[in-house]
């Protein structure tokens, strides 16, 4: 069993959901539901698995339902039907005090437009979580410094909310996320409210932390960039229905159908094939391992084609795939990586 | 004609209701009266016996406090020697304690009813009629009942007060805890904060501006009640203006009527830099970069 499992999640937004929920369980579309009830299907027979450690992505346009489903996971909203599993425990069914107590040990959240406390500074922000679970205070503000200085806001302490740009805040909220040391980050859009070329250092500032931590991450995003640079797997969400999950390299590959299609058409491949997808894996009947290896360059699993390109123009022969316990597990050649981009 | 068959004897019904009110909860009401005359009639006693410049000393320390600004001071100062000035210090003494214990009461009730207002779309349904009600009413029809149930004097006006100053800080603390950006609440809901943590930590710090208008309000309504105040006992700067036009004497009316208005002027600055301080330290300065 996955870390955390969802099981057919429907959510029916309006004053007497029971009846709308009937005709969804029927498999009734949208429109007609809202035509017939008046009542809104935010969530259509949602069920995901989600891993330990893993970065998930949920990507949709506005309307598919993706925020609702993000809250689901730490009921803000709770569903009409179905079951929510966190390391087995259905959290549906928790009392108020037990889901505070889950919610304050297992959670963090980041939001599209930060949620930060205005009238309270960036340290007390960020060690908001820590003081809602009464942590001592001298405590809570030495592990709030250490969380501001790692997302690099040391000096801003005392600042107020307002007095930072859209960037900096979100280090502020991603700081408070993680302060309270949870295993799991909801991340609401976290990244949209920001301009382009900060949205991309906050996900790679994301990305490096991520390195480091191993959390589980929920991340949800109407970018299709943003999700296959930072997906482990992506789920795609349509109309509150699931239409795809998968790995990045399956999603532009393998598109479900042709509304997957059209968000994956323009999407540069070289951003989103791995080494470890492009490799011959060692053990294969066409391995080349044999091969004396000795002198060509590893490179990482995980290295993207954009980043293999130049190392494989260099180097006359081969290349070395190894794993992040540095064991090799496949080779590349120039010829496979030049296919690929062809491709 | 309207047939009289269809009349309902709603004044008999309620003469009746006042009444059995009087006659089965008489001693309670007093109870009620005496300890709230009591308090009334120790601050009038103390704001008449401090002498007059400490009484300014004090309220320039405050205008200070709330504006940090010496000019305010200076000007809410000269206000109240002004008051003196029109030889009505001891009057206005008066009138002040009434206000404070009103607008108090006010705040007191006002304050934990909006808050449940904001909580409970049920209680608001009921209330807002009620608020509409007791700021629409002309004050004399439950003049009639409370002078019933209290007698003359300075309760049952402390009481008309209330019912016409507390609907702007009850309506204030409910439309500001509803205005709290959603998302905060969500922020820090998802960090698995408890409904009181959720309340005097995040809902009421970011409703305070709103809040502090509304005690602003109040607190200048419960001065414009003085003049009726003072037909069913009250003393004062009311009592001033009401026996002013008893007499035909306009100077005597105009001179209190421009200290009653000193005395706003000088409650309203106060309340409003306190508010505008409150604001700043409470911008909803989330969400601009979005």
């Amino acid at each position: 069993m996955s870390y955390i499992e969802i099981k057919n999640i429907y959510k029916i937004f309006g004053p007497h959901p029971k009846k709308a929920l009937k005709m969804a369980q029927n498999g009734e579309n949208k429109d007609n539901i809202l035509a017939k009830t008046g009542h809104t299907v935010g969530l259509q027979n949602v069920s995901l698995s989600i891993e330990q450690g893993e970065t998930f992505v949920v990507m949709g346009l506005s309307g598919s339902g993706k925020s609702t489903l993000i809250r689901h996971l730490n009921r803000l909203i709770d569903p009409t039907a179905g079951e929510i599993l966190f390391g087995g425990e259905n959290i549906l069914q928790m009392t108020t005090a037990r889901l505070n107590a889950f919610r304050r040990a297992k959670l963090g959240m980041v939001f599209q437009r930060f949620g930060l406390l205005p009238h309270r500074s960036v340290i007390d922000n960020v060690a908001y979580g820590l003081e809602i679970q009464r942590t001592d205070k001298a405590e809570r503000l030495k592990s709030a410094r250490t969380w501001i200085e790692r997302v690099g806001l040391a000096g801003y302490e005392d600042s107020f909310p307002d007095q930072l740009s859209g960037g900096m805040q979100q280090r502020v909220g991603l700081a408070r996320a993680l302060t309270t040391d949870p295993e799991v980050l909801l991340m609401d859009e976290a990244f949209s409210a920001l301009d382009p070329l900060i949205r991309s250092d906050m996900q790679d500032e994301l990305m490096k932390l991520q390195s480091e931590l191993h959390k589980t991450i929920i991340f949800i995003t109407h970018d299709l960039d943003e999700a296959l640079k930072l997906g482990d797997r992506i789920a795609i969400l349509k109309d509150g229905a699931l239409i795809q999950v998968g790995r990045p390299e399956e999603i532009v590959m393998n598109p479900a159908d042709d509304y997957v299609r059209a968000f994956t058409r323009d999407v540069n491949r070289s951003k989103v094939l791995r080494a470890k997808t492009l490799m011959r894996p060692t053990g294969a009947s066409d391995d080349v391992t044999t091969a004396n290896t000795t002198g060509w360059p590893e490179i990482d699993s995980n290295m993207r084609l954009e980043d293999i390109l130049p190392i494989a123009i260099a180097c006359p022969y081969g290349i070395s795939v190894i794993d992040h316990d540095h064991q090799k597990i496949g080779t590349l050649s120039k010829d496979q990586v030049i296919a690929a981009l062809a491709a | 004609m309207f047939p009289d068959k269809l009349n309902i004897p709603l004044g008999k019904s309620v003469n009746a209701l006042v009444d059995w009110l009087v006659v089965n909860y008489g001693d309670a009401f007093e109870a009620f009266a005496d300890a709230l005359l009591t308090v009334l009639v120790w601050l009038e006693h103390l704001l008449r016996a401090t002498p007059w410049w400490l009484v300014i000393v004090v309220i320039a320390a405050i205008a200070f406090h709330a504006s940090r600004s010496w000019k305010t001071m200076l000007g809410l100062s000269l206000a109240m020697v002004a008051i003196g000035m029109l030889g009505l210090w001891d009057k206005a003494m008066q009138t002040l304690a009434l206000m404070i214990i009103a607008t108090g009461l006010s705040v007191i009730i006002g304050i934990p009813v909006g808050i449940g207002m904001a909580m409970s779309n049920k209680l608001r349904a009921v209330m807002v009629p009620i608020l509409d009600m007791m700021q629409t009413m002309p004050s004399f029809v439950y003049l009639i009942p409370a002078l019933m149930l209290f007698g003359l004097g300075k309760v049952p006006a402390i009481l008309a007060t209330v019912i016409y100053a507390a609907p702007p800080v009850i309506r204030l603390t409910d439309l500001g805890i509803r205005l709290v950006d959603k998302e905060v609440l969500e922020a820090s809901r998802s960090f698995g904060a408890s409904r009181a943590q959720i309340l005097w930590g995040v809902q009421l710090p970011l409703a305070l501006p709103n809040i502090m208008a509304g005690i602003n309000q109040t607190t200048m309504m419960s001065i414009s009640m003085v003049v009726i105040a003072s037909m069913i006992g009250a003393r004062g700067l009311g009592e001033q203006v009401l026996t002013g036009i008893q007499r035909l004497d306009v100077g005597q009316g105009v001179e209190a009527g421009i200290a009653i208005v000193l005395l706003a002027v000088v409650f309203d600055r106060i309340g409003q830099s306190y508010g505008k301080r409150s604001q700043r330290s409470s911008t909803t300065g989330a969400g601009d970069g979005a």
